[in-house]
């Protein structure tokens, strides 16, 4: 129902919105939630468990009840609080959590069941038989468990994330948040106010009160306006959602959520705001009254109720009752009154409790309810007996809870303040956070004014700034007395966390069955654990847990506030991952020409690299992979090998820094050389391999593997600076600047001959510094193909040019370029290994080369290496693989058995690292591991693979299938 | 968590990479009883307070950082160049 | 009090006045046959086992805080059998039988859902070392599938196949990998221990071992001496701390793992799915909460929180996998410790002290080898011999190099398995 003359919204702008497909009206400056009271809708959704009829509880982003489904098919935003959606037109809300109509919901048979659904029963049933948990039992509870949809369509919502930079960040613009940014503007501090609701202001905006004489909303509207002078960031619609180290808060500001989604504007931008000081001005909660059946639509807060009045000009009912045992009932039992509002009663139990207003003031307490979807009824039990009145809604306060938990953040506790029954800030907490106002337990306005000062004050020091004289304004210093009301003892249940159905009597069963700790009766009930986590309930429950158990409520303690102090959706904090926006893509210098030689790319790492190169009538990718390979093995081939990690090594110690890393020696390496190289980790294990040329005195070019290669150069660093600081060394990453191609075959001296001129002049692990077309070039001959191999490196800028030209000169003598689907043959065929063989697990023996780690100087990993689970000779080893039957295939991945053994874990001799089709050899090949190693070639072994139910018989061979004296790479 | 990084100024630790503790600096002589490499590979005091850890400016400066810090508390105190500890070995 | 549908029935109509206390608090006496330091799941389990397998119920459970509030109250509640390695590979198979079996065995639904978990394989390199590995699980007894992409898309329809950015090739699918609720593990078992006779001990903090010549006589506590003959360290998280009572320098580092929470959905997400590239792994509890986590902070902590650009990285792998999940809220995070190891794998062995055993090194494995570790542990301090399915899991292994189990191949650097 709307009252005429209050409210902050503007009747000139009507606004068609829907709820469960009905039609209705609001106006613009609505929340769903007072659009809906203001249409006299009172059912608004389902409990979790019960389903118990759910109405609006709240005016804030604590709202427990009101979650309802936002918008249509894949923009549908399930669990949005009504209480803080803006109404726009053409908003569609839908309620959730039911089976069928919302008011006939056929899950509510459970309400009926409830004597035997209380805290924990699944943990006592369900058990029998075993095999009906996954098909019977679970999926039940699973779906009447949950609350709202998720459209089960992709997200393609835009949201963002930013990081801000401060001096101060005020969370909260209440009336302690607005004096604490002020105080802090005025000595010249780099502010951000950052506030959750639409409008800052807080609690003022919902009070009839008078700041410096003037209405506070005036007082509040000429604040920020001065704030806005001073260049004060104010965030509106920003909840700051937690405090990390380091003084890093992270906050959701509601972008676009307040408008229809379009493509314009982000729906949420998540923020990092780093700043060097924190005023918390976030105010206070707020609580409910367990009293019996206390959960019926029409139910709601006090203070609520004063906040629809004031912002919305909608009130729930027109016959209104209160029950408080403290002020605020009164203060809005007088607010509605103002307003015209037929205020039934006001039912507070203190002895001394005295009437605001006109209207019936009863000692006593609420003892149950009735109505069967909304409220209708009250009873109030006084010394005097029983009473039932009639009532459309009832507003409740059993007190303020100050909102601690950013406090808490860092694992800081709360501690217990008796003077005003709630729990308030600790004493020390996050660093270079000040709290103020409502949030440290001060609840009369001009308190909150005051303390905003001077926590500005406190911060301002800390940044070394000086706080202005500001005067205090004039404001009420009433803080309202209270006394704490926690439960109502009575027939009926009563409800402490009103979305997941935990009642007084669910906490006390807990404390029956020994679930006494704090920590044990919220994980037994799962009081607090529910979409509000606790805001509004948790207080309330620990007290009624002490009660249970004997303890006061400091004594009890609370659980452990964690971030996020308010949903933040997965969009808004994964922020411009969707798609390929999650890493960064690397791509190479002949990306395009692969993309326009049809080539499918494959991520290797976080580069792009061509499978294969298909060509007219080949239509399956070992067509074009035996083709290549026969290409390279026959004429010559064309591979851009970019991805590699290149590190530039220079300086007089650049020999004996080479000579630590690496487990062969390097120092003797003669410029113009080329050497291959193993390198560990220095728990013995390799690491990386690769080769290092000498391109002259002190200056060598390390390469690594394409996925190792952030790793090798973090190690250098750490061995250079940690280790070796003493080394007059210097190095750094030449991957990006320097395009690299491998060219490979009989014919590869032809098309060098073609492209620079003349023939190379190169031994094999030779290199030289050269141009070609005048620009720098580096010329290596290395072969990881087994044929006569080439690298030509040129400046980045170069390669696209470099590789379409290679490529063309390849294809006139019969090759091409070839992409990693023949790489891989070709080092198979050739027993290269790639990290597919050092998996992180394997030593230099285990691949054959136990001989190239040098007896004579240190070097990483030679220690650990040494240990005598990695020199066993019972280790697997490096082996080559071919079938029996050379036309079966062997799966990478296999196991490998002796003989007849049964294929189990306990009789395993090795397994398959890497298999492939040899066109060369016109079998197929694998390298694998092996218990004896290359003791066992010529014998046999099974690879058995479970999974893709092969088993094959396998020769045992060296694992250089093809050309093993290297005749061919050599030249 | 900021990194005061002596080459950087304080920076956002997503830009550093962190390792372990900074006895990874105190290597052993490589012909060292095998219990010295075992307590350096991977024994720990792994002190519940202040610590003294290794961090990569990967994102940065590349340098090496021994980063003090509380593995408590996260409260960051200092951090030095690890080539600096190196030296002064 | 034995718990079934009947006595919920009872209960109900009498206004649930008959529940007993789970287990009951008694205060510690002066001496014990066995003293398990740590209340969490695996030193629950260890004195469930002694109890149930071995007879020895003279056995007190040494908890600081509350039962059940270390990582077995603060995990992702995966429970699964699917290691490579020789050594994990006979442990979590086991462990996943106990599993079978458990709430039968401590008459208490632990709500163990073999509801299938699916690895996603996204290179070529990554389906051969899933292939290695499912062979493995199936050599060891357990199941395992290899999946097509299009079998991925049969599974799980609702991930992005199109634009992801490292696409998906397939997966692992591992049909009696599930999860379970967690701190009901730790309360069945603290039933079923006290039961036995076992002393549960709550808010009594461990501060001395008392070692003679040699051998361990007790424990001193916040709450007075305890003699014991045998004492069993397990506490997660805190290894080095209690370690160091006896003496002992372990091979642990602490490390924060962050996990989350939505607020709660209908169901939408139906096995527990990884996704290696991204350090991203979520299933959905039976409450509709998307339960989901991702890498470690990387940095040593105890503080039990992480910070921002791990739970960014995480939220950002969930993104670019299924933004199905995009409009679904973070509702709360939290931390737990791991005990990290050198080679990512545990250690459940004797020490230098005779009658000291040590449990420790669990890393993320922790929470599904509850009932595995306990059984181990109470049969290597029961009959002095180690059981067969841990051991592999010797304290010396890192010194000698044999047996390491380096699952991700990272080496003897703590914070990367």
């Amino acid at each position: 129902m709307r009252v005429d003359g209050y409210g902050r919204i503007d009747r000139a702008r009507p606004l068609s919105f829907t709820f469960d497909g009905k039609t209705f009206t609001g106006f613009a400056g609505d929340t769903l939630a007072s659009a809906l009271i203001a249409n006299g809708v009172a059912l608004v959704g389902r409990s979790f468990k019960y389903h118990r009829p759910r109405g609006i509880l709240t005016a804030g982003s604590e709202e427990p009840n009101a979650l309802v489904e936002i918008g249509e098919g894949a923009a549908t935003t399930p669990n949005t609080r009504a209480t803080m959606q803006e109404l726009f037109d053409g908003l569609t809300a839908r309620s959730q959590n039911r089976l069928g109509p919302l008011d006939l919901d056929l899950l509510s048979v459970n309400d009926l069941a409830a004597p035997f659904l209380g805290a924990g029963f699944y943990y006592k049933t369900f058990m029998w038989p075993r095999a009906f948990w996954e098909k019977l039992y679970e999926p039940l509870i699973r779906r009447a468990a949950g609350l709202g949809r998720l459209s089960g369509q992709h997200d393609d919502g835009r949201t963002e994330k930013a990081f801000a930079h401060c001096d101060l960040l005020v969370i909260g613009a209440g009336p302690s948040g607005l004096m604490a940014a002020l105080t802090a503007a005025r000595a010249g501090a780099d502010v951000i106010l950052a506030d959750e609701q639409t409008e800052p202001g807080g609690r003022l905006l919902s009070e009839r009160e008078e700041i410096d004489g003037q209405p506070a909303a005036d007082w509040v509207a000429a604040t920020l306006s001065e704030l806005r002078g001073l260049g004060v960031r104010i965030m509106p619609r920003t909840t700051v959602t937690g405090a990390y180290d380091g003084g890093t808060y992270g906050a959701l500001e509601r972008v676009g959520l307040h408008l229809p989604e379009s493509a314009d504007l982000p729906r949420e931008c998540f923020w990092r705001i780093a700043t060097n000081a924190a005023v918390l001005a976030a105010g206070a909660i707020e609580r409910p009254i367990a009293f019996p059946m206390n959960d019926r639509p029409g139910v709601m807060m006090a203070s609520g109720l004063r906040s629809y009045l004031h912002r919305y000009g909608v009130v729930p009912g027109e016959r209104i009752a209160l029950f408080a045992a403290n002020d605020d009932a009164h203060r809005t039992a007088a607010d509605l009154a103002a307003a015209g509002i037929e205020v039934v009663a006001v039912i507070d139990p203190r002895p001394d409790a005295t009437a605001r207003g006109d209207y019936r003031l009863i000692r006593g307490e609420v003892t149950g309810t009735r109505g069967r979807r909304a409220l209708r009824e009250i009873t109030v039990a006084t010394d005097a007996g029983e009473e039932r009145i009639a009532v459309d809604a009832l507003g409740m306060s059993g007190g303020w809870n100050p909102n601690v938990h950013l406090t808490c953040h860092m694992g800081h506790r709360p501690v217990w303040d008796d003077g005003i029954d709630a729990f308030v800030p600790p004493e020390t907490h996050v660093p270079g956070l000040t709290v103020c106002g409502a949030a440290k337990g001060d609840f009369s306005t001009a308190a909150c004014l005051a303390s905003g000062i001077a926590a500005a004050s406190t911060a301002l020091s800390a940044l070394g700034l000086t706080a202005p004289d500001i005067p205090l304004p004039a404001a009420s210093d009433d803080p309202g007395r209270a006394r704490a009301l926690w439960q109502v003892e009575g027939k009926g249940r009563a409800w402490l966390d009103f979305a997941n159905d935990v009642t007084t009597k669910d906490v006390k069963l807990a404390a029956q069955e020994n679930f006494r700790s704090v920590e044990h009766m919220k994980r037994y009930t799962t009081q607090g654990m529910a979409p509000d986590q606790g805001r509004n309930s948790n207080i309330a429950a620990l007290a009624v847990l002490a009660d249970a158990t004997g303890r006061t409520i400091a004594e009890t303690g609370t659980t452990t506030y964690r971030p996020p102090f308010h949903p933040v959706s997965i969009a808004a904090m994964g922020a411009g991952a969707r798609g390929k926006g999650f890493a960064p893509e690397r791509l190479t210098t002949s990306h395009a020409a692969s993309l326009d030689r049809g080539a499918p790319m494959i991520a290797a790492g976080l580069w792009y690299r061509p499978s294969y190169f298909p060509r007219p009538g080949e239509n399956h990718w070992r067509e074009s992979c035996d083709r290549e390979v026969r290409m390279v093995r026959e004429a010559v081939g064309v591979c851009d090998v970019s991805t590699l990690g290149k590190i530039d090594i220079q300086g007089p110690d650049a020999g004996a820094f080479l000579d630590f890393l690496y487990t062969n020696t390097y120092s003797t390496l003669a410029p113009g050389k080329v050497r291959y190289g193993l390198m560990l980790r220095e728990d013995g294990h390799v690491m990386d391999d690769g080769t290092t040329a000498c391109l002259g005195p002190g200056r060598y070019v390390m390469t690594t593997t394409t996925a190792a290669a952030g790793q090798v150069m973090a190690h250098l660093d750490f061995v250079a600076q940690g280790l070796r600081p003493n080394l007059a060394v210097r190095h750094i990453s030449v991957t990006e600047q320097w395009a690299q191609f491998a060219v490979a075959g009989p014919k590869a001296r032809d098309l060098l001959a073609s492209v620079f001129g003349a023939p190379p002049d190169l031994p094999f692990m030779g290199c030289t510094e050269t141009t070609l077309s005048g620009t720098p070039a580096r010329l290596f001959r290395i072969s990881f193909s087994g044929e006569e191999g080439y690298e030509i490196a040129v400046p980045a800028r170069y390669g696209a040019g470099l590789f379409r030209d290679l490529v063309a000169r390849a294809e006139t003598l019969g090759g091409g370029a070839y992409g990693m689907e023949a790489l891989n043959v070709l080092r198979i065929e050739k027993g290269f290994i790639t990290h597919a063989e050092i998996d992180g697990r394997i030593t230099a023996g285990d691949l054959g080369m136990a001989g190239m780690m040098s007896k004579k100087k240190d070097f990483i990993g030679k220690a650990a290496a040494a240990r005598p689970g990695l020199t066993d000779l019972a280790r697997t080893a490096l082996v080559g693989l071919r079938p029996a039957v050379l036309e079966q295939p062997i799966l990478a991945g296999s196991q490998l058995y002796d003989g007849s053994d049964a294929p189990v874990r306990t009789n395993l001799k090795g397994h398959v690292t890497s298999a492939c089709y040899s066109p060369t050899l016109d079998c197929h090949l694998a390298l694998g591991f092996l218990a004896g190693g290359r003791k066992r070639i010529g014998s046999r072994v099974r690879a058995v693979d479970h999974l893709r139910g092969s088993e094959v018989i396998c020769e045992v061979i060296d694992p250089v299938a093809y050309d093993p004296d290297g005749g061919r790479m050599r030249g | 968590m900021r990194i005061p990084c002596p080459l950087c100024g304080e920076r956002d630790a997503r830009e550093f990479t962190p390792r372990g503790h900074a006895t990874l600096l105190d290597r052993p002589d490589v012909d060292a009883q095998p219990q010295a490499w075992h307590n350096y590979l991977h024994l720990r005091d792994n002190p519940a307070g202040e610590t003294r850890e290794l961090w990569h400016h990967t994102a940065g400066c590349t340098a090496w950082l021994v980063v003090q810090r509380n593995t408590i508390t996260h409260a960051i105190t200092g951090a030095s160049l690890a080539r600096e500890a190196g030296h002064a070995r | 009090m034995r718990y079934s549908a009947w006595a919920i029935a009872r209960e109900g109509l009498t206004g649930n006045r008959g529940w007993r206390p789970a287990w009951r608090d008694p205060d510690p006496k002066p001496a014990y046959d066995v003293v398990i330091i740590g209340g969490g799941g695996h030193g629950l389990s260890t004195a469930y086992y002694l109890a149930r397998n071995h007879g020895i119920t003279n056995v007190a459970v040494l908890e600081k805080g509350y039962l059940g509030g270390g990582n077995v109250g603060r995990n992702t509640t995966i429970v699964r059998a699917n290691y490579m390695l020789e050594g994990n590979s006979q442990f979590y198979s086991h462990s996943l039988k106990l599993w079978e079996g458990l709430e039968a065995d401590l008459n208490y639904n632990v709500m163990h859902s073999q509801r299938g978990q699916i690895m996603l394989a996204h290179s070529d390199g990554q389906r051969d070392l899933f292939a290695r590995r499912g062979n493995m699980m199936i050599s060891q007894g357990d199941d395992a599938e290899l999946l097509d992409v299009d079998g991925v898309r049969r599974h799980l329809p609702y991930l992005d196949f199109e634009q992801t950015r490292f696409p998906i090739f397939g997966g692992l699918l591992h049909r009696r990998g599930g999860t379970a609720r967690h701190d009901a593990v730790a309360w069945g078992l603290a039933r079923g221990a006290d039961r036995r006779g076992v002393d549960l001990v709550q808010n009594c903090e461990v501060t001395g071992i008392d070692i003679e010549n040699g051998r361990v006589t007790g424990v001193q506590t916040s709450r007075g001496a305890i003699r014991a003959k045998k004492v069993a360290i397990v506490v997660a998280g805190r290894t080095g701390q209690i370690a160091a009572m006896a003496g002992m320098r372990v091979p642990i580092e602490s490390h924060v793992l962050q996990a989350f929470v939505t607020e709660g959905l209908k169901p939408c997400i139906d096995h527990v799915v990884s996704y290696g590239m991204g350090h991203f792994y979520i299933s959905q509890s039976d409450k509709g909460g998307l339960v989901f986590g991702g890498d470690l902070d990387f940095y040593a902590s105890y503080a039990q929180r992480g910070n921002l650009p791990m739970a960014e990285h995480v939220m950002e792998a969930a993104m670019t996998l299924m933004p199905m999940i995009g409009r679904a809220r973070v509702l709360r995070s939290w931390g737990g410790i791991m005990d990290m190891s050198p080679d990512g794998s545990p250690v459940i062995d004797r020490t230098h002290v005779d009658g000291l055993y040590l449990n420790c090194g669990w890393n993320y494995g922790g929470f599904k080898a509850v009932p595995g570790s306990g059984y181990a542990l109470a049969h290597l301090m029961a009959t002095g011999t180690p059981h067969d399915s841990a051991a592999k899991f010797r304290l010396d292994r890192f010194e000698t190099g044999r047996g390491l189990m380096d699952e991700e191949g990272t080496g003897a650097q703590h914070n990367l398995h």
